[in-house]
């Protein structure tokens, strides 16, 4: 079983300007432990897709599975943790109390939120700002607070969106360095929806490589760089030999679209 | 250092304020004393005159000093338990304001939270509550006063009944849009963790509409001594500031009515002051940025 699987999936929204269709004919299944980056340029439906998986929005046309049910029930099952392109960490609670906010709505006992907020504050290097309140952290220090937000109710899924966009580089890079060392430690299954193409490449196992209007997949790209990706892979001629794929695919998307 | 800043240009309007009341007291009065001098045969003079602006027993406004001379004698030189007690009467309209206020507000932030959970309730609703409030309460407090009474209602219920009334409407306009105020990225974190509606209601819409409440729990304040003296009124002036407010004027005695309506401002004006202090309180325990 896939952990998820869309098949012929398409997704349009009502306008005051009429039908705008988002995401349409979208085939896709990503296996259990898998590292998925959805790429495209705006408006291509890599958002609208992951919201779909999350069950923020609902698809028009197709089906889609989500460790085997629709992603409602998995919702319920509270499958998948999801980090969203701005920390949205709750300003009137300190660090520790955002990232037990999931574990107080799930009804975990106390001292067990408190273990797991520590924990996870620890793995994303904030154990020194649990009492601090979110305004008092920089933006890469909120996105890591969000991340362990995310992570601390132990979901086997991570769906991510764009959530380095804001950063500047040097942050960035060290994020996608804990990243991808913590996807290698826990194997969850992540699908990480980006608009850097190093980035992607340097994360995944797999691109989706999308094109707009209507939002569908151009291309899906194999990127077996291996486990172990130091950043200085990026200068390696596998490395930009994927990184020309994916931008060939973004560029034949664009020509189609006119 | 800052505090001294802010001091002068507050003393600065202080003092401009009373001198013009004082010029007010001075211009309003003058003809009438003017005349008194005259049938009392006394030559005119225009210092005596300005000086008996100053003094009159019943003027058309009197001097600032006159009603502090009142204010101090009826509140602090009359024993409490006299019918005459400034501070007696001030604690009963200031029970009914609050009983009001607790009221008013219970039932604005119910009303907003049915409103912004079942959305029907916005277009039935919200038309009559806002109709409700284009009824003058000085029309509606005798009507409601008297039907209470019959039910046998007397005292602090039908007057909080009032209050309430003019209280509710700030905090149920404010509430029902604080209640949605929530960043919607914090309402979908909410969905993605399959949060209860109870769960987002106390998690998330009730800590992000505070700012509204507090706001809108300012205007309610005053509202609701406004409230609570007008419903004073139709009940023949048994207690209470509107009480001394009528007799006042029953009896021709502008000092009695004029020291009614500085407690009157005094206490709206410690209503808000104990608010914006609870809402400092909070706002720097939800980590606020000063």
């Amino acid at each position: 079983m896939a952990a998820i699987e869309a098949k012929r999936l398409s997704l349009t929204y009502s306008t005051e300007d009429g039908p705008l269709q988002a995401l349409s004919d979208i085939d896709l299944a990503v296996a259990h432990g898998e590292f998925v980056s959805l790429i495209g340029p705006s408006g291509c439906g890599k958002t609208t897709l992951l919201r779909v998986i999350a069950d923020l929005e609902q698809p028009t046309g197709g089906e889609i599975r989500v460790n085997g049910t629709t992603p409602g029930q998995a919702r319920l099952r509270r499958d998948y943790g999801y980090v969203f392109q701005a920390p949205a960490l709750l300003p009137w609670r300190r660090i520790a109390a955002n990232v037990t906010l999931p574990l107080e709505i799930m009804g975990l006992p106390r001292t067990e939120r408190r273990r797991r907020a520590q924990a996870q504050l620890d793995l994303v290097e904030l154990a020194g700002f649990a009492h601090k309140f979110p305004w008092q952290l920089s933006g890469g220090m909120q996105q890591r607070a969000s991340i362990a937000r995310a992570l601390a109710f132990d979901p086997a899924l991570l769906l991510m969106d764009e959530p380095f966009g804001a950063l500047d580089e040097i942050v960035r890079d060290h994020l996608n360095e804990q990243l991808l060392r913590l996807w290698r430690r826990t194997g969850k299954t992540v699908v990480f929806v980006t608009h850097s193409i190093p980035e992607a490449v340097f994360l995944s196992t797999r691109i989706v490589v999308m094109s707009p209007r209507p939002g569908r997949i151009a291309d899906i790209v194999p990127c077996d760089l291996g486990p172990d990706r130091p950043l200085e892979i990026r200068e390696t001629p596998e490395f930009l030999r994927i990184a020309q794929r994916v931008r060939e695919g973004l560029r034949a998307g664009h020509a189609y679209a006119g | 250092m800052r505090a001294r800043q802010a001091a002068l240009p507050v003393l600065a309007v202080a003092a401009a304020l009373v001198a013009l009341w004082y010029a007010g007291a001075v211009a309003l009065n003058w003809q009438v004393v003017a005349e008194g001098r005259a049938r009392g045969g006394m030559p005119p003079d225009a210092w005596q005159t300005l000086a008996g602006t100053m003094s009159f027993a019943r003027p058309l406004l009197p001097a600032p000093h006159q009603v502090a001379e009142e204010v101090w004698r009826t509140a602090f030189a009359t024993p409490l338990t006299s019918r005459r007690s400034l501070l007696l009467h001030a604690w009963i309209t200031l029970e009914a304001a609050l009983a009001g206020l607790a009221i008013g507000v219970a039932a604005g932030v119910l009303v907003a939270a049915a409103i912004v959970h079942v959305r029907a309730l916005q277009r039935s609703l919200m038309p009559w509550i806002i109709a409700s409030q284009a009824i003058p309460v000085l029309a509606l407090a005798p009507i409601v006063i008297v039907a209470l009474g019959t039910l046998g209602l007397e005292g602090l219920l039908p007057k909080a009944i009032i209050a309430a009334y003019l209280c509710f409407f700030p905090v149920t306009i404010a509430m029902a849009k604080g209640l949605e105020a929530a960043d919607p990225l914090a309402r979908d974190l909410m969905r993605t963790y399959s949060a209860s509606r109870a769960q987002v209601f106390w998690k998330l819409r009730l800590p992000a509409s505070l700012p509204f409440l507090f706001a809108s729990l300012k205007v309610a304040a005053a509202a609701s001594v406004v409230g609570a003296i007008v419903a004073e009124l139709p009940t023949g002036a048994q207690a209470g500031l509107g009480a001394r407010l009528l007799a006042g004027s029953y009896f021709g005695q502008p000092l009695q009515i004029w020291a009614a309506l500085v407690a009157a401002a005094v206490l709206s004006a410690s209503l808000f002051g104990v608010l914006a202090a609870t809402e400092r309180l909070v706002a720097r325990r939800m980590g606020m940025r000063a």
